[in-house]
This record gives structure tokens, C-alpha cells and sequence, in this order.
């Protein structure tokens, strides 16, 4: 009965006078009513009422069980609770100072880095209903191609196949602002008009494309970003309809997107898109949409509601199998065409997820072994506590209650240090975001959110039970026997005090070894990627880029060709050497820049040797930068056969490429390469092919990655192709900002048009691709200092109670004639029993944490012999110096005082 | 003295239950009432009666009024509800089996088995 209990609820805490003056009556009452019957059988008034008080008993107990028996009884207990220990931990402020200290770093370390996982694992996209997006994925598995993407008849396809609701293939770019102050490079996306109904997002100003548009090329209208607008636009309220030049074409603004919409794209450069701009792909300055020609490199689609991703591929698989049997030309059988539907969840946070588990569970470990440590002080404080809890128990403290207290007190004692630790958090957000590497994917801000918050309350309550639990019950458990005894040493509760300790300074270190191994393990494969050799000179290289404009109409374009472009190539390199400073200056593409480029800045061409004419798509896939002459010089890639390009390997000569030795190895295994022919496109000719001669074969360079050794590649000579992405690459000592500013003077007095940015040293671009793993690194390796130094504080604990618990013997020992270099021993070799016991359960741990990290190691196997006993050895030694004072302290032991005090 | 039983863990409830079925009784009359339908056979310590009213009234098995005793006292009266008579019915039903059961077992003779 639900009134029932609220009405005795309302007599505990709204009418709490009046409930106890009720309760003092009916006792009252029921004496007289006893005094009025014994009176009757023939007692004195007097008589009868002490006879009475003495049957009824003590009427405060009964009173207080009364109250007890009222509803929310346990909110009056943990009232109590909290002040007693509130009171209780004021008397200690030492103590408490070091606890909440602890569960402040331990709980604001581990809810930092939950923040970050619940951004990215847990809520990746902030888009509705995010379980039905996929992104659609061309593979080539015959040729062993990847991630090939689709042409414009297949994304038609695949719209009209009734599995999706939208499919929008996303082509990304940097594209010319013009028309403000200074010619601007923006990043912008080419979407198709359904690409924010797909994701289910709408602009902040404006509106977004129509999906149901149909224009087969640039329907002139685009959306821009919330920061553009407040930058380029000074935040214009009127902006929409105000027109813009893109490459030196007219757009219309009908939008702005607000400040939190992200693309759900993985790369650095797309998440920070500026503008939109909507096309159907079908018309120029795309080529002619033919099946054939894939140029559409990614997709995403959202699918039909109910329909789910297995049904989905099954159904394309179907899908598949029929255009393959309709377009028998397009479709060679030998490269089995496929197309693969990955969550878009998965597609995003796939690559980072196991970077992220791996430091959420480092530093729930860290906040384990602050647990761990903070249980060895409470039960240190135990003894020190007995005579009060010994009290308590004697005068009826029921052992129930007594435990109940003791865990009141640590749970508040970790909200405390939690509460601390959100506060710390908070002051120190800007600074902690920094940290976050540029890699993650960031569609959500990572913040203090609700869920957040809960977390950090979760955590502090489970933090309070863990750690105080063991002491809790163990302090129930005392006797009042022993009490009495007044902590008489050699106890079996103090024995057994004795064990869980020990215990929890093995579990002690053994969770911190794992810590410290899978650190090592990750500091090992930076230090063997650090001296990688990248295949390029780093050092005093400086890149600048630019980029020529693409108008929509081909006519209109004046670097269209190759001979067109020429002249302009050798006027920045010409001018480029006239710059105080510049020693060397060389011209590439973005995929000439190693490291500093994602997967999409790469051009992938199908291989095509001369002899076996291969159809394009059976064709493997290899990768072409361009680049002049001096490129090589500059960047130190060694010859290694044939010759180098050259100034006359221009528009009138015969096309030539290098090639690097990965891609001799791979196809030329057992004959030389250097005179065989590649069937390449044509710069500028969509559809038109031409023979290119190898006439060199160069080293390798590592361009995507460090850790990743070279795939085969290739360069052209820029002279005889016409790149867009120009990169600038400079020798000589250079100051990075300075020499932005005098190249765009340089280059601006060629052409206007022309944006000069993204000045970047390459030592920059090899230390920000290794950008991940040193933050996984360094958190990694703060958290397993952190425990390290942690267990060395529990071991030394530990070590210090044992020794103050045998002082007695110390000194009987002593005054028979002991040497100190025993005592000394006696207690080293306790303290080394423990940490071997930890190190060897923390090696074990350590062998199946380390074989879930092999995907996140480089050059290092994950059960490293030098790691596991470098780091084992280390650990052991750490715990010997921490039981070294408290043994000294033993051989420091006064007989005399020693016996004298029991 | 040998009369007298102990009460088993759990039944006090049961006998106030059934105690104030018979009409309202302040508490002083309750442990009365026991006496006298256990044939004197059980007593409830005096102090121990109060807690577990106050408990029954939470779990609304009982309800009280103030009013006056026999011999005009004021005194809290204790008056059985809708759902404590239900509680009475189904506790006196289960005792009743189990001690049928329990005598069952004990008066077992070892040809019955």
C-alpha cells in the first residue's frame, strides 16, 4: 500500500515532532494501563509503577526501534553516516588529503578519456537515425583491388535499386575563393543535391539543396559553413542569394550550415569543409558518364527503413550478379566486381577504436590500482582505528551498521575526490582538448555531457565500494573478543589484515605490470618507427602549396594543356630560386608531398603493360605522383638505374615515367623494366590513353605511412602532365611563415588568381603522421608511471606495517645476537616475495593484453623477450627500493625499547 | 512456566494480525488479547509489541486512531484493514499447512513408511 508508506514517511520527516511526542504517549499509556492492572491485583501505586518499568524495559530502545520500523529509515542512517564520517575524516585531514587526492586524479583521467570514447565509440553520428547509413565500397578482388570506387550508371543504379533511400557518392577537393580581399583555398565536398537529406541535416540560414534535383552537372547553388560565413562573409545576415566565385564560376549561397555539422568522412582536411556545392556528376567538368570509368571515389547511402545491412548486401550482391551478366564488356569476369556495405559507424571509428580501448582500459586500471592502494591504507588505518571501532562494537554497534558506516565513508570519501576530479576536469578542458590528436574522428565535440557526468558518478560510487569494501567487512568481522584484548598484535583479524593486504599489493602490481609492459610495447614500435628510414630528406625541406583552377567549361581554362601550363611551372621555380635562402626549389603534385596526405590525394591508375593488354578493370592498381626534374635531387631519392627526368621530358617529347623499385619488384620480377611501356590517360582527355616509357628506376619512399613499407609507384614528369595541386618544394634553412608570404608575392605577380598556402616543413609532416600514435603513447605512458608509482607506494606501505607489526621480534632477534644485515634481509627478501608474485601473474596479464595491441605495434612482436623482462626487472627493482627504508628502519630497531613496549 | 513457548521468528505479526481482528485495541490490549487466546501460553515481551505495529502500519496491514480506554485513558487504537485482513486469511492459511504437514511428519510410525 503505497499511502500507507507514504504516510509513514510523512510522520518520519514532515511531522517528526509530533510522531515522537505520539510515540512518547502511547509508551506512556501502555505503563499506566500496567500499573493501572497491577495495582489492581493488589500492588502499592509505587510498587506497581516500578514493577510496571521494569517489565516494559529500556523505553529508549524500544523508541528508537520504532523509528526504525517508520518508512525511509535508511535516508536517517545514511544522514547520520555522512556526518559521523564527515567528522570522522576532518580528524584526519592527512589521510583524507591523500584518498581524495588519488580518486580526484584517478576518476578525472578516466572520465577524460571516457569523454573522448563516448564521442567517437559511442555516439560517432550525430545524424538521424545513423544505424541505416552505409558507405558503399567498389572492390576489384580478382586484380586485388580496394576501395575502386563507382561510375555514374552504377550510382544511378543503385539509386533505382530500391535498397536505399539515397546514395550520394562525395567527391572532396580545395577549390579557389575569389572575390574577397585575398584569394582564399577552402576545402570544399561535391555532393550530389540529396547529400543533406540523406544525412537528415538542414542548415542554420537558408535552406539546404533540393534532393530531387536533377541537374546532371554544378546546379550553381551551394551551402557554406558557419565559419566562412563569419569569415569571408564578416557573418553577413543577408548572404543568401549574394553570389560567390568558385575557380572563377559564379555560385549562388542559398545556405549556411550551423557550426557543429561535420561530414562523416574520415580524413582531416574533409571534416573541415567550408562550402558544399551540389552536382549530378553528369556533365563537365565530370567526364562522360560512361559504365567504365570509376571516378566517384567514395559513397555513402542511406538504406530504406527496416531494411538491414545484411539484407541490404544480400540483396546488392543479387543486384551485382545481374549488371555483371547485362554489361558482360564492363564486367570482366577475372576481376569480380563486388560492392561492400559498411556501417558508417564502423567505416569512421574503425581505425581508432582500438587505440581508444586500449587507453580506456589503461587508465580504468590506473583507477583499480588507485583503488587497491587506497583499500591497503584504509585497512593500515584499521589497526590504528581499533580501539574506536572495538568501543563502537562493545557498547552494541551492530556489526551490520558498523560495516554500513565504514562504506558510507569511503563512498564519500571517492565522490569527494570525483567531485574534485569533474572540477578539475572542467578548469582544464582547452588544455586537455589540445591533446586530442587531429586524427580522431570528431563529429561530435567531445564534452562534459550528461552522459558524461553520469559516468563520473558511476564511477565514484563504484570506486568508494571497491576500495572500501575489504576493510568494511573485514573491521565487521572483528570480533568483540579481540576487542576487549585492545589490539592485542598477534590477533587473528590482524593476521589475517595481514593477508589481504599482501594480497592487494600483489593484484597491485600485477595490474600495473601490464601497464607498464603494453607502454613499452608502444614506445618500442614509436622508437623503431622514429628510425625508420622514410626514403626522402627531411630535414630543412619546406613545402608551399597552390592550386590552378578548374572552370566548368574546359574552353575557358588557361592551363588546359600541358604546353599551357609549362610556362607558368618554370616561372615559380624560376622565382622560387631567387629567394634569399632557397638553395634548391623543385614542383610536384599533393601525392608528390610524402606523409602529409591522406589516402584521396593519391591517384590511382590501372596498370596496363605493353605486350598484355590488359582491359582497365582486370588491371591492378598502382599510384602516379608527378613531379619536375629537380625533385629528386631535392628530396634525396637515389637513382638506382636508367636515368632521371629531365628538362626536355616536356609536351614535346615522348611521355616518360619513373618508377620505384617496389613496382619494379612487383611486376618485372625476373626482366628489366627500364624501356617497357605503360598505358597511362592522357592529361586533360578523358577517355584518351597514351605509351609512356619507363626510363628510370628511383628507391622507395614511404608516403603513405612509416609504418606502411612502399607500395609500387610511379611518377610523371609535370611538364607533360597539367596538375592542379601544386606543391612547392623548397631547400635551405627557412623560416616557415616568412617564406609562405614571399612565394605568394612571387607567385601572385604571375597570376592573381593564384592561392599560396599550407606552408609545411617535412620534418613537421613526418612527426604529425606519427601524430596518433605519440598520444596514445604518451597517455599510455603517463598512466603506467602513474601505476608504477602506485604499487610502490602499496608495496612500501605494505613493507612499513609488516615491520612495525614485528618490531617486537626485531628486537628479540637483535638483543640474541642478530646481525642488522639479517633484519635487513628478512624484510627485503618479504618485499621480493611479493613483487615476483605480482610480476609473474602481471606477466601472464600482460601476454593476453599484448596479443589484442599487435595491430597497434610496428617492428615489435607483442610478447617482446627485451620488453616483458626490461620491464619485469625494472618493477622488481622499483619494489626493492621502496621496502629499503622501511627495512632500514628495522635494522634501526632498539632492543631495549623494542622489548620494553609489547 | 513449562506452558509457556517461545515465539517462533516471524509469527508475532501473524498474532497481532489476528489479535485485532477481533475489533480495535490499543496496544497495552493487544499483548492481552494474546495472552488470553494462547490459553496463556504465549507472552510478547511488552517493549517488542510497538515496533512491529509501527511496522505493520507501514506496510498498511493496520491504521490507528486515538481514543479512550476502558478505564478512560487516552491510548492508540489499532484497527485491522481491508488489505491486513487478507494478509491474516492468507498467513493463518500457510501456518495451518505447515503445521498439519509437521505433525504429519512427526507422528509417522515406521510401518507407514
Amino acid at each position: 500500500m503505497i499511502s500507507a508508506y507514504f504516510r509513514s514517511l510523512v510522520a518520519r520527516f514532515a511531522r517528526r515532532n509530533r510522531t515522537e511526542r505520539e510515540l512518547k504517549e502511547e509508551l506512556e499509556s501502555h505503563i499506566e494501563l500496567r500499573v493501572d492492572d497491577l495495582e489492581r491485583s493488589g500492588l502499592a501505586r509505587a510498587e506497581a509503577e516500578r514493577r510496571a518499568r521494569i517489565e516494559f524495559g529500556s523505553e529508549e530502545r524500544f523508541k528508537e526501534e520504532c523509528r526504525e520500523s517508520l518508512a525511509g529509515n535508511f535516508i536517517d542512517v545514511l544522514i547520520q553516516d555522512v556526518r559521523f564520517s564527515l567528522r570522522m575524516l576532518r580528524k584526519s585531514p592527512g589521510f583524507t588529503l591523500v584518498v581524495v587526492s588519488t580518486m580526484a586524479l584517478g576518476i578525472g583521467a578516466t572520465t577524460a578519456i571516457f569523454s573522448v570514447v563516448d564521442a567517437t565509440l559511442l555516439h560517432p553520428l550525430p545524424y538521424q537515425h545513423p544505424d541505416q547509413l552505409v558507405q558503399i565500397v567498389d572492390d576489384l578482388p580478382g586484380v586485388g583491388a580496394k576501395e575502386v570506387g563507382m561510375s555514374v550508371p552504377e550510382w544511378k543504379d543503385l539509386e533505382n535499386s530500391g535498397i536505399f533511400e539515397y546514395v550520394s557518392p562525395i567527391g572532396g577537393g580545395d577549390v579557389n575563393l575569389t572575390g574577397s580581399s585575398q584569394p582564399a583555398r577552402i576545402a570544399f565536398l561535391n555532393v550530389p543535391p540529396n547529400y543533406f537529406a540523406l544525412l537528415g541535416a538542414e542548415p542554420e540560414l537558408g535552406h539546404s539543396f533540393n534532393p530531387e534535383d536533377k541537374t546532371p552537372g554544378f546546379n550553381l547553388e551551394v551551402l557554406i559553413s558557419d565559419g566562412l560565413w563569419r569569415q569571408a562573409f564578416g557573418g553577413d545576415p543577408q548572404i543568401l542569394g549574394k553570389n560567390l566565385r568558385l575557380d572563377n564560376d559564379l555560385y549562388r549561397v542559398i545556405g549556411v550550415m550551423p557550426p557543429n555539422f561535420h561530414d562523416p568522412l574520415r580524413t582531416t582536411r574533409q571534416r573541415k569543409t567550408e562550402l558544399w556545392a551540389a552536382s549530378g556528376f553528369g556533365a563537365p567538368p565530370a567526364p562522360n558518364p560512361v559504365r567504365n570509368l570509376r571516378f566517384l571515389t567514395e559513397a555513402i547511402g542511406r538504406l530504406k527503413p527496416g531494411v538491414t545491412i545484411s539484407a541490404a548486401q544480400s540483396r546488392l550482391d543479387a543486384l551485382v550478379a545481374a549488371l555483371q551478366k547485362q554489361f558482360p564488356g564492363d564486367y570482366p569476369g577475372k576481376s569480380r566486381w563486388a560492392i561492400r556495405l559498411v556501417p558508417l559507424k564502423e567505416s569512421l571509428v574503425g581505425n581508432v577504436r582500438q587505440s581508444l580501448i586500449l587507453l580506456f582500459g589503461a587508465v580504468a586500471l590506473v583507477l583499480l590500482i588507485g583503488c587497491v592502494n587506497i583499500a591497503n591504507l584504509l585497512l593500515a588505518r584499521a589497526s590504528a582505528r581499533g580501539r574506536e571501532i572495538a568501543i563502537r562494537r562493545a557498547l552494541g554497534g551492530s556489526r551490520k551498521r558498523l560495516t554500513q558506516q565504514l562504506l558510507t565513508e569511503s563512498v564519500l570519501l571517492s565522490s569527494i575526490g570525483g567531485t574534485a576530479g569533474l572540477l578539475i576536469l572542467f578548469g582544464a578542458k582547452e588544455f586537455l582538448l589540445r591533446l586530442v590528436p587531429e586524427s580522431l574522428p570528431q563529429l561530435n565535440s567531445i564534452s562534459i555531457s550528461w552522459s558524461v557526468l553520469l559516468f563520473a558518478v558511476l564511477a565514484s560510487l563504484l570506486a568508494g565500494v571497491i576500495f572500501g569494501l575489504a576493510p568494511a567487512l573485514q573491521a565487521g568481522r572483528q570480533g568483540v573478543a579481540d576487542v576487549l584484548r585492545l589490539e592485542s598484535r598477534s590477533s587473528t583479524s590482524s593476521k589475517e589484515q595481514g593477508r589481504t593486504r599482501r594480497l592487494l599489493v600483489v593484484s597491485e602490481f600485477a595490474l600495473s605490470l601490464i601497464l607498464m609492459i603494453s607502454a613499452g610495447l608502444l614506445l618500442r614500435s614509436f622508437w623503431d618507427l622514429l628510425n625508420v628510414r622514410p626514403g626522402f630528406e627531411p630535414h630543412d625541406r619546406i613545402v608551399v602549396r597552390t592550386w590552378l583552377p578548374v572552370p566548368n567549361d574546359p574552353t575557358t581554362d588557361i592551363y588546359g594543356s600541358p604546353a599551357k601550363e609549362e610556362p607558368l611551372l618554370r616561372e615559380i621555380l624560376r622565382r622560387a630560386n631567387t629567394l634569399a635562402g632557397v638553395e634548391e626549389a623543385a614542383i610536384g603534385d599533393v601525392a608528390a608531398v610524402p606523409l602529409a596526405h591522406d589516402h584521396n590525394d593519391l591517384n590511382p591508375f590501372p596498370l596496363i603493360l605493353d605486350g598484355h593488354e590488359t582491359p582497365r578493370d582486370q588491371a591492378p592498381v598502382v599510384y602516379g605522383a608527378l613531379a619536375t626534374p629537380e625533385y629528386f635531387h631535392l628530396m634525396q631519392i637515389p637513382l638506382l638505374r636508367g636515368r632521371s627526368l629531365t628538362d626536355l621530358d616536356n609536351d614535346k617529347a615522348p611521355p616518360v615515367v619513373l618508377i620505384n623499385e617496389a613496382m619494379a619488384k612487383t611486376f618485372w620480377p625476373n626482366s628489366d623494366p627500364i624501356g617497357q611501356r605503360l598505358k597511362l590517360p592522357l592529361a586533360g582527355q578523358p577517355g584518351a590513353f597514351a605509351w609512356n616509357t619507363i626510363v628510370g628506376i628511383v628507391l622507395d619512399v614511404r608516403t603513405e605511412s612509416l609504418a606502411q613499407a612502399s607500395n609500387p609507384q610511379f611518377y610523371f614528369s609535370a611538364y607533360q602532365r597539367r596538375p592542379r595541386d601544386l606543391a612547392i618544394f623548397l631547400r635551405g634553412r627557412l623560416d616557415r611563415s616568412k617564406i609562405e608570404a614571399k612565394l605568394r608575392e612571387q607567385v601572385q605577380s604571375i597570376d592573381p588568381q593564384l592561392p599560396v598556402f599550407g606552408a609545411q616543413t617535412l620534418d613537421h609532416a613526418v612527426s604529425e603522421s606519427l601524430a596518433q600514435r605519440r598520444f596514445s603513447m604518451n597517455m599510455l605512458g603517463l598512466f603506467a608511471l602513474t601505476a608504477l608509482l602506485l604499487a610502490a607506494i602499496g608495496i612500501y606501505g605494505v613493507i612499513s606495517y609488516i615491520v612495525s607489526e614485528r618490531t617486537h621480534e626485531f628486537g628479540i632477534r637483535l638483543a640474541l645476537g642478530a646481525e642488522r644485515k639479517n633484519i635487513l634481509q628478512i624484510v627485503l627478501r618479504q618485499g621480493l616475495r611479493l613483487a615476483i608474485a605480482g610480476a609473474v601473474i602481471g606477466l601472464a596479464g600482460a601476454l593476453i593484453v599484448s596479443r589484442f595491441m599487435a595491430t597497434l605495434l610496428y617492428g615489435v612482436p607483442p610478447a617482446d623477450f627485451l620488453t616483458f623482462s626490461g620491464v619485469a626487472l625494472l618493477f622488481i627493482g622499483v619494489a626493492l627500493i621502496a621496502c629499503y627504508l622501511p627495512a632500514l628502519r628495522a635494522t634501526k630497531v632498539d632492543p631495549i625499547v623494542a622489548l620494553r613496549d609489547p | 512456566m513449562n506452558d509457556e513457548a517461545e515465539l517462533l521468528p516471524g509469527t508475532l505479526d501473524l498474532l497481532i494480525l489476528k489479535a485485532v481482528s477481533l475489533g480495535p485495541l490499543h496496544g497495552y490490549a493487544v499483548l492481552s488479547r494474546i495472552e488470553q487466546i494462547s490459553g496463556q501460553r504465549l507472552f510478547v515481551e511488552q517493549g517488542a509489541l510497538y515496533p512491529a505495529l509501527f511496522r505493520l502500519v507501514r506496510q498498511g496491514l493496520l491504521k490507528t486512531e486515538w481514543g479512550k480506554s476502558e478505564n478512560n485513558r487516552r491510548a492508540k487504537f489499532y484497527e485491522l484493514t481491508a488489505k491486513g485482513r487478507k494478509r491474516l486469511q492468507e498467513e493463518t492459511d500457510w501456518w495451518n499447512r505447515l503445521a498439519t504437514a509437521i505433525r504429519s511428519a512427526l507422528n509417522a510410525q515406521p510401518q507407514e513408511i
